[in-house]
């Protein structure tokens, strides 16, 4: 008789724990795939469609599946690395066939071009042009994200992709490389063999 | 009753003790550089933010007229520092890290040197405003080091600061500009610094200076002596470097820890330098602009290392001639300090606002450096950091570009003082690595800012395009529903002699032009009646 007792106790426990976790499933269920929206956090958003999908959140959900990582350019080598920290998978180089990683640009629409058709509206995913039929158009820069899309409708090729920041602002200093000769060694590190 | 130097400051941690090299270019006064004949001035703005140019080539230009300006905030006015003529507007190279043109104004000098200047300003009789504004015009940009527009520092300061911290430590090696600018300046640098106490409304103002410097307390203590003001007191700290880093100077004087991430008017405390305090004093009460400053020019390469004053925009190669450079042991050109400055290419580049130094310096004074080598975790560099970081940490999360790490591990307060570089025994151009994971970080941060943004606004697009697309749904089908009913009451209407309402509005219709009509009718009635009554009455006495 007992071995009744753990027998009991073992399955009462069971029925309790069974109830909580049917509950717990049921009261904090996740809408969505919470891994695809912390991908998505990661790509830059630029809704480019480089990758070969229709915007950032489509591929967040094909890397989510197990596809590559490396083919978004705009988001380039940083955002490689970070996908594969939030994955814990190897960093891959950015894949080629999809573009590679440039300075980010801004639309710029000649506007004594534009006729006004109102086509670069529709294409941009961020409502960053403004204008109306017959007028002309113009592109706020702060909200433009460089995405190209609507150089390609525009029937009189008056958009330009120009570089968001001139070439000095976009300088900064790269670490320094061992193997080359030349390297520029701030001064400090000539100080300290003086005294 | 003569004042005396405080003693008492909080002690820095960390720090080294380099050797000074700062005799050399004390021996004699502040020479006056010649002349030049050409000028190359720097139109560059904060931030590299285009300038709007004033200017044309060909122009007659004086000394002290405006070239550029920039944003009326954060911008920073360019002038004339001789009068000449412009010759043309260019890119041209001038002394920056990254070795990149700016854009320029070339001047060539007419010989003659004539000023065109504000009218000075009584500043017992001037409001704040007009002050600042003076000093935003004259083009006055701190000339410690980091030359922001000393413009826009004040306006921020405005009532929110109660202590004013003068620095006049100048900690690093070889530089005594400020130095030689106090030994013979310093009433105009204690009548910068009392127009600074008018604008900001600190209630006092502590000088800070390195013991190594007795000439220029001494001068700087008489100056405060006949100013009778007993809102300033001198404190006279070590000599250590990098005792003369804004925050670290702020914990000299005042105990206080700005904290990681604030700048220090957050915390009730405006840092300047001795040079800035005595431009704005030649700005507010001579109206001259910021068209000079004192560099100091040594290094064994030269013959007479000195200070001189200078105009913005004189070739360096020019003012090393004058010190009698010998180029034959010439090793390299250095801009600024030896721990914080950088090389220059060749010399062919202008003096700008903040070069406070110049440095022409020989393979045996500074050698070329050996190559870097393994970290051997001696932790030497952690001894002297003055922030209290982790150099070696932060070298390591820096080199396997682990940016995160390094930002737990605050590498954004790193100062960039080169302390830790000094003592690596590896020889580990540790700042460099720094530099570079900084810059990163910003450029990650300002990358996820926008990314964040954008997602708003693409998410915003897509309700937009959903809810477009909703409606249109809705109006189509509600026009189909409308057509199919119109249809099932128009087959309908055949055997119920017309639908209910349409034939109802018909109707209404009907019966509105019947109205009408009827109005028309009976107007027309009333006319012919009147006219057959006009000629009743016509014909009547004729009758
Ligand atoms: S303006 Fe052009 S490049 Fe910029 S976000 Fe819109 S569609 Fe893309
Ligand atoms: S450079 Fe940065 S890490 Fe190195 S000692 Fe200075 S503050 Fe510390
Ligand atoms: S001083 Fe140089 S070798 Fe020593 S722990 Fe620091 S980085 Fe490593």
């Amino acid at each position: 008789m007992e071995i009744l007792t753990p027998v009991f106790t073992l399955l009462i426990l069971a029925v309790v724990f069974g109830a909580l976790l049917g509950y717990a499933a049921k009261a904090f269920r996740v809408e969505g795939n919470p891994i695809v929206d912390e991908i998505n956090a990661l790509l830059p958003q630029t809704q480019c469609g480089q990758c070969g999908h229709p915007g950032c959140r489509p591929y967040a959900e094909s890397i989510a599946a197990g596809g590559p990582i490396n083919k978004c350019p705009p988001g380039g080598e940083s955002t490689i690395a970070a996908l594969a920290n939030l994955l814990d998978v190897e960093p891959e180089p950015l894949d080629a066939e999809h573009g590679v990683e440039d300075v980010r640009k801004v639309a710029y629409i000649r506007e004594d071009e534009c006729i006004g058709c109102t086509k670069c509206i529709q294409a941009c995913p961020v409502d960053a042009i403004l204008g109306s039929a017959k007028h002309m158009h113009t592109v706020i820069t702060s909200e433009c994200t460089g995405c190209d899309l609507c150089v390609e409708p525009c029937p009189v090729d008056c958009i330009d992709m120009i570089p968001e920041k001139n070439p000095l602002q976009n300088w900064h200093w790269q670490r320094p490389d061992p193997r080359l000769q030349n390297v520029q060694l701030i001064v400090t590190d000539q100080m300290r063999k003086a005294s | 009753m003569s004042i005396q130097a405080s003693h008492s400051f909080y002690p820095l941690p960390g720090g080294i003790h380099p050797s000074e090299n700062k005799a050399q270019s004390l021996q004699g006064p502040i020479r006056q550089a010649e002349l030049p004949a050409r000028l190359i001035i720097p139109l560059t703005q904060p931030g590299f933010a285009q300038a709007h140019v004033q200017v044309q080539p060909g122009d007659k230009v004086y000394k002290g007229q405006l070239l550029a300006s920039g944003n009326p905030v954060t911008g920073l006015n360019a002038h004339a520092s001789t009068s000449g003529t412009v010759v043309e507007i260019t890119e041209h190279a001038v002394p920056n890290m990254s070795g990149l043109p700016e854009l320029c104004a070339v001047i060539a000098s007419d010989g003659q040197d004539e000023w065109q200047k504000l009218p000075p300003l009584d500043p017992a009789e001037t409001d704040v405003d007009t002050l600042i504004t003076r000093i935003h015009d004259c083009g006055i940009s701190g000339l410690g080091g980091a030359g922001f527009p000393s413009h826009t520092k004040l306006r921020g300061a405005l009532s929110k600061v109660h202590t004013l911290v003068i620095n006049a430590a100048e900690c690093e090696p070889f530089i005594t500009a400020d130095h030689a600018l106090m030994r013979e300046h310093a009433d105009e640098i204690i009548k910068g610094i009392w127009l600074l106490l008018q604008i900001t409304g600190a209630g006092k103002c502590l000088i800070g200076i390195e013991d190594n410097k007795p000439d220029a307390r001494d001068a700087m203590l008489k100056a405060i002596e006949d100013a009778f003001d007993d809102r300033l007191s001198l404190v006279e700290v070590p000599t250590k470097y990098p005792s003369g880093a804004e925050k670290q100077l702020i914990w000299l004087l005042t105990g206080t820890e700005v904290p990681s991430g604030k700048i220090t008017i957050q915390s009730g405390i405006m840092c300047q330098n001795v040079g800035t305090a005595r431009a704005i004093a030649r700005a507010v009460l001579h109206g001259e602009a910021l068209v000079s400053r004192i560099t100091t020019f040594t290094g064994a390469a030269l013959e007479h290392p000195c200070n001189m004053e200078v105009l913005i925009g004189t070739p360096v190669a020019e003012l090393l001639a004058q010190c009698d450079l010998d180029e034959s042991r010439l090793s390299r050109v250095i801009s600024g300090g030896p721990l914080m400055g950088f090389h220059l290419p060749h010399a062919d580049l202008p003096i700008v606002k903040i070069t406070n130094c110049i440095i022409a310096t020989t393979e045996s004074e500074l050698p070329t450096p050996a190559p870097q080598q393994a970290c051997i975790r001696c932790g030497f560099c952690t001894d002297v950091c003055p922030v209290n970081l982790l150099p070696q940490q932060l070298f390591w999360f820096s080199r396997s570009k682990e940016l995160e790490k390094a930002e737990q591990h605050n590498i954004m307060d790193c100062i960039e003082c080169g302390a830790c570089a000094y003592v690596c025994p590896s020889h580990i151009p540790l700042v460099q690595y720094y530099r570079a994971t900084k810059a990163e970080l910003r450029e990650a941060k300002e990358k996820e800012l926008k990314a964040e943004y954008s997602k708003k606004r693409f998410d915003f697009h897509q309700q937009r395009m959903e809810e477009q697309k909703r409606q249109d749904e809705q109006r189509r089908a509600e026009r189909a529903a409308l057509a199919k009913k119109r249809k099932q009451e128009a087959a309908a209407g055949g055997e119920q002699a017309g639908g209910e309402q349409a034939g109802g509005e018909q109707k209404e219709a009907k019966d509105a032009i019947k109205a009408a009509l009827e109005r028309v009718n009976a107007k027309k009635a009333a006319r012919a009646a009147k006219a057959s009554q006009q000629e009743q009455n016509d014909t009547e006495p004729g009758s």
